[in-house]
């Protein structure tokens, strides 16, 4: 069992309230999910010349100004980095990819999260309510969020093991339910050269998904080939830097819900994380149906 | 001389203030003996199991959407709610009346042995899988795998039916108005006879329907599973 909640704002003025909406979101999935959390929130992007890392040391305590430094030692471009103790966003106008093989050859305690121009992530082990004060989530603004409470039923309780999982450029993907064949995904992927972090399932949805976009489908097309792909129980909530998707399996197993005003798009494993929003009263309630997919753009 | 101060018939709860025990424990426990026979809730915010359990005849009136398994194992008491029901509405239940005004999810009516399970709008996937004896009458269309396994009782759907109506069916009868996408294994159409007719008029009358009985279709059991086939090889 796991949580999931996303919120996409369509009105602009609901930007600056995106992480005070979305708390109780997910802190009202905590009994689905009491073990790690993880939100992944769209903010108005960076440069085209820019990048953003969300960066985690774990519970290895990081001199991220020390870390800045030798950073910009090794790249002259221009550098910022945001610390929320043990995470950071590192924004870069150095080539992503050379940023990211260099943390990985000389900070062997740190783990990026997800790179992109508009994604920062944040994920840990832990209630949903302690995560969501240790990272500040109500104080998050953006576009929209996709977050996620677990309860590990198929693999470890880590943070690398926690939702949202990332693959490529500001993509991610929450998942509710759990695959039975995401070793022969990982089977036809790794010849591609696509490395895998984790034993999760969820992650060879995920870099599945990504592989997919990489290949020229759009996330559309992407899922509509899952559906021949990935066997299982799911319901995959995902995000992209102008999208929010959902879609549930065949059998629809894993409960869903979607609250929709003028004013926002909000989903949840169940009601009672939407109960709390402004209006939701007038709002448009429904439970996606199996293997349709519904999708909504900032 | 007589009490005229008037004796309280009806109690209310607010779950934004009282919690879900204290209001399953008085309906459990305290109402009958209190001589109340009227308990609204309000604020329900999609709590799980609303007056579940309950063994009384008692008027519950639910003002606004539940979650998992309201009205679970309902003996005799008549429970509304005023909007949406989660996963599991009135599973198991007895007797009595459960009546949702909106939409219900997952496996409504699951496993239900007696009573009437009423669903204004639509019902999810698997709505009254394995069901045991109650009625269920159906406003809006069934997802896939309704009534899947389903032993006694009878099903009334106003409106469509998805994949594999009727699945593995065994004595239980369903009598669908709109469109089915697909029957399931030893589900089949059969003609409707005066009986049906008056059956459905009498389930449609219950659930406060007007739809006209001669439109809808009976789908029943074909009995080819009853028995083993040592040759069938495993192929339904």
């Amino acid at each position: 069992m796991c949580g999931i909640v996303g919120l996409l704002v369509k009105n602009p003025a609901l930007r600056d309230r995106l992480g005070a909406l979305m708390v109780p979101m997910l802190t009202g999935m905590t009994e689905r999910g009491p073990d790690s959390a993880g939100l992944a929130v769209y903010t108005t992007p960076v440069s085209d010349r820019q990048h953003k890392l969300s960066l985690y040391s774990g519970k290895h305590a990081l001199d991220w100004s020390e870390l800045l430094g030798r950073i910009s030692k090794e790249f002259a471009q221009q550098h910022e980095i945001s610390v929320h103790g043990n995470h950071a966003v590192l924004t870069t106008a150095a080539d992503a990819d050379q940023v990211i093989a260099w943390l990985k050859r000389n900070v062997a305690a740190l783990a990026v999260l997800s790179v992109g121009q508009s994604i920062d992530l944040y994920k840990d082990v832990g209630a949903p309510a302690d995560i969501a004060r240790r990272y500040r989530f109500a104080e998050l603004r953006g576009t929209h969020l996709v977050g996620h409470t677990r309860m590990a039923t198929e693999s470890a309780v880590t943070p690398a093991h926690a939702h949202p999982f990332t693959a490529g450029r500001d993509f991610c993907l929450v998942h509710n339910g759990s695959l039975s064949n995401p070793h022969l995904v990982r089977k036809h992927l790794e010849p591609l050269g696509i490395e895998f972090e984790t034993d999760n399932d969820t992650e060879a949805a995920c870099r599945f998904f990504e592989w997919r976009l990489r290949e020229g489908d759009d996330l559309e097309k992407a899922v509509e080939r899952g559906f021949s792909q990935l066997d299982g129980f799911y319901t995959f909530l995902m995000g992209t830097d102008t999208e929010l998707l959902i879609v549930r399996d065949a059998f629809a197993c894993k409960p869903a819900v979607v609250a929709e005003t003028d004013d926002y798009v909000a989903i949840a494993s169940e009601f009672r994380s939407l109960a709390h929003l402004p209006d939701i009263g007038h709002a448009t309630l429904f439970e996606p149906k199996p293997e349709e997919i519904y999708s909504w753009r900032i | 001389m007589a009490n005229l101060k008037p004796v309280p018939s009806a109690r209310e709860f607010d779950l934004s203030r009282d919690s879900l025990r204290q209001l399953n424990l008085y309906l459990h426990q305290r109402a009958v003996a209190e001589g109340i026979s009227q308990v609204s809730v309000q604020n329900p915010d999609g709590a799980h199991s609303i007056a579940c359990g309950l063994d009384a005849e008692l008027d519950v009136q639910i003002h606004g959407h539940v979650g998992y398994y309201v009205a679970g194992m309902n003996q005799l008491a008549s429970v509304t709610i005023h909007g949406n029901a989660g996963p599991g509405a009135a599973e198991n239940m007895m007797s009595g009346r459960v009546h949702v005004k909106g939409f219900a999810s997952t496996a409504a009516g699951a496993s239900a042995h007696g009573g009437l399970l009423v669903i204004d709008g639509d019902a999810s996937l698997r709505c009254g899988i394995s069901l045991k004896g109650a009625d269920i009458v159906v406003g809006g269309s069934v997802g896939s795998f309704s009534a899947f396994m389903a032993q006694a009782g009878r099903i009334v759907i106003c409106g469509d039916a998805e994949d594999a109506l009727g699945d593995s069916l065994y004595e239980a009868v369903i009598y669908v108005r709109g469109n089915v996408r697909s029957l399931g294994a030893d589900a089949r159409f059969e003609p409707m006879t005066d009986t049906d007719r008056a059956a459905v008029k009498g389930l449609l009358a219950a659930a406060g329907r007007s739809e006209d009985p001669a439109q809808f279709k009976r789908v029943a059991s074909a009995k080819s599973l009853y028995h083993w086939h040592a040759d069938a090889n495993q192929e339904y």
